[in-house]
């Protein structure tokens, strides 16, 4: 696809931000000690990519899809892990919000999110309930002018550093599935609601995840978002921006190991000449660089899908994100393949872009859930 | 209060050269960067403006794609840009170039407030000379090598970067500095600025806008109003094979110190 000329500019100032702030000091930190850097965070922000996608009027940078797609990749391309700070509050933060906030919601939530201020999180799944988010067993029962929840989330990305979730509850329990759930924006700090131990992950350390608990917390009506029963299939419908992030992601990560793999094979020498002279590592590099431009005009095609509000916007992003997601394992590991024994050593970056990589085709919807989205709508 | 930055486009160093038959530079071909210092100036203006809300005007001389520059200045946070482009402009010197910006200038208008902000040097000419005669021929006061800008009223005390140290000048406006690298870390653009910068005020001065003031001249611009004329343009030969030194230690040492003192490295 043809950049605008303003697109174009987006991702070379994208790029340089991420080359020259995200720091492979700072890259290797996060993912030996995992934790979050404040002071990227803090840049992030002051920028406002905290807000690329979100509007003006909320104290966002008023780009579109592609904005969101570009950054997302450029970011990823030099470090995953600051792509998911920069995503959350465009994507699973700030699109529920947008979707069914009211304007007041809107103003008090959306605003600082996007403004880097404040970190909102998205927390739907439950130990219990992951692909089939409508076997969730969190309650919210309605107590006068509040309504309590008990439960509790795991996987929430971001939730030791949040200060307020958005999160999804069964508040009719006589209705199945999808319906009788609702959605509330808690915050973080009322009582009973507590986080559990950061997870151990193979991958995307420097972006804490952990439970979230609730113990008879008393939400106020006023912080329901979106209609009583049905807010989850409302919100449901904003979420393929997310898995869009995802797939951006993904292409970002193997572009950046395609480079590496590049550098390496024409370097490395190996009978007298570079590796790269070898067909075995050149057609792997060609097969590398093709999926990877595949993937690329398939999520820019679905971006402009969801700026235009086409109707079948969710499957594309769906498409996209299945695709790329796998694609960027299969270039991971080739770019591994090429480095040899020291792609095997932490000290190179594609160790790590591999590890990283993983996460993409889990998380956001399975491959397999994509799978059933696609074909849903292939066979309605 | 009006704040100018002059900003140049250069050849991204990293990237080829290419020459034209005259000797200059043919800066179509190669891929291109705003010169470093002149994003230290313009982040200077840029501070300035959100201490006391000034309206930063970007100006640069050149060829027609030299607006991709400038709209980035705007998406950075500058108000406007005006770009000085004409045939008649082409090959200018160092005379001719600082002529035809303060020609520009004038034409603007300097008020007794504004400041005129310009790069130490372009990387590509490696002179550091337009800035100081611009402000010559706009006959206002200049401070170059600036590393440190504080404003108080109409006075800018300006710390200036010299060899040996550091020398602070106070200076009242309308004045020209001229901004060293270190002066400051150049703000990122905004997605906001971006998709905001094609639509601000960008104004084109060609030859016929411009023909009217006093120092622009058929005899004072262009290649035929420079006094310097580049003769000849060459790539310095490419080293030859490195060589091993053998001896004694002394004998060694006095080898390479004479080897090096001929060549003029020490």
């Amino acid at each position: 696809m043809i950049l605008s000329k303003e697109h174009e500019l987006m991702r070379k100032n994208f790029r340089n931000f991420a080359e020259t702030e995200f720091t492979t000091e700072i890259q290797e930190q996060l993912d030996r000690e995992g934790g979050f850097n404040w002071d990227i965070w803090k840049k992030i922000a002051k920028y406002g990519f905290a807000g690329t996608k979100i509007p003006v009027e909320y104290g966002g940078q008023g780009g579109d899809y592609l904005a969101y797609a570009l950054m997302n990749e450029e970011f990823a391309r030099v470090c995953p892990v600051l792509a998911i700070y920069a995503n959350t509050p465009n994507s699973l933060g700030g699109g529920p919000l947008l979707q069914c906030g009211n304007k007041e919601q809107l103003e008090k939530y959306l605003t600082p999110a996007a403004k880097g201020e404040k970190h909102i999180v998205f927390a739907l799944t439950e130990p219990g309930a992951g692909s089939d988010p409508g076997s969730m067993i969190t309650r919210a029962t309605a107590d006068g002018d509040y309504y309590v929840l008990n439960g509790r989330k795991c996987f929430i990305s971001g939730a030791p550093i949040a200060d307020y979730a958005i999160v999804y509850a069964r508040t009719n329990p006589e209705l199945k599935g999808a319906k009788g759930i609702s959605m509330f924006i808690v915050d973080m700090h009322l009582d009973g609601v507590s986080c559990g131990k950061p997870e151990p992950k193979m991958g995307i350390n420097g972006y804490p995840t952990s439970d979230i608990v609730f113990e008879n917390v008393r939400v106020h009506k006023s912080d329901l978002l979106g209609p009583l029963d049905k807010g989850y299939a409302v919100a449901m419908k904003t979420l393929d921006g997310g898995r869009l992030g995802v797939a951006a992601q993904s292409l970002g990560i193997a572009q950046g190991a395609l480079e590496e793999a590049i550098a390496y094979a024409k370097e490395r020498k190996q009978f007298g000449k570079p590796i790269s002279y070898n067909q075995g590592v050149s057609f792997m590099l060609a097969d590398m660089a093709t999926e990877i431009e595949a993937a690329r005009n398939l999520i820019y095609s679905a971006a402009q899908a969801k700026d235009m509000d086409a109707k079948d916007a969710s499957t594309q992003c769906s498409m996209a994100k299945y695709y790329a997601s796998e694609m960027a394992n299969r270039v991971c590991a080739k770019a591994i393949q090429i480095h040899g024994g020291y792609g095997f050593i932490k000290d190179y970056k594609v160790e790590r872009l591999y590890r990283d990589a993983r996460v993409m085709t889990l998380y956001e919807g399975t491959s397999q859930v994509q799978q059933i989205v696609i074909s849903r709508s292939l066979l309605k | 209060m009006r704040i100018y930055v002059c900003v140049k486009q250069v050849p991204d160093t990293s990237g080829k050269v290419a020459v034209n038959a005259n000797g200059t530079l043919d800066r179509a071909s190669m891929a291109t960067i705003t010169n470093p210092d002149d994003l230290a100036a313009v982040e200077a203006a840029l501070k300035l403006k959100d201490e006391t809300g000034a309206q930063v005007t970007v100006v640069s001389m050149g060829p027609p794609p030299a607006e991709g520059m400038l709209r980035e200045c705007i998406a950075m946070g500058a108000d406007d840009a005006v770009l000085i482009s004409g045939r008649e402009f082409g090959g200018s010197d160092t005379f001719a170039t600082s002529q035809i910006i303060a020609g520009g200038l004038s034409n603007l208008g300097v008020g007794p407030e504004d400041i005129i902000f310009c790069g130490r040097q372009a990387i590509d000419g490696d002179t550091a000379q337009v800035g100081p005669q611009i402000a010559e021929k706009l006959n206002i006061p200049q401070v170059t090598y600036a590393a440190e800008i504080h404003k108080n009223g109409n006075t800018l005390t300006v710390k200036r970067l010299l060899e040996d140290g550091y020398m602070t000048v106070e200076v009242s406006t309308p004045c020209l500095i001229t901004c060293v690298k270190e002066l400051n870390q150049p703000r990122y653009m905004t997605v906001k600025g971006i998709l905001e910068c094609y639509k601000k005020p960008f104004t084109v001065l060609d030859y016929e806008a411009l023909k009217d003031e006093p120092l622009i001249d058929p005899t004072t611009i262009g290649l035929k109003g420079s006094p310097t004329n580049i003769f000849r343009s060459f790539t310095p030969p490419q080293k030859g094979a490195g060589k091993m030194l053998q001896g004694s230690n002394e004998e060694m040492v006095k080898e390479l110190a004479e080897s090096l003192a001929k060549k003029h490295v020490i």
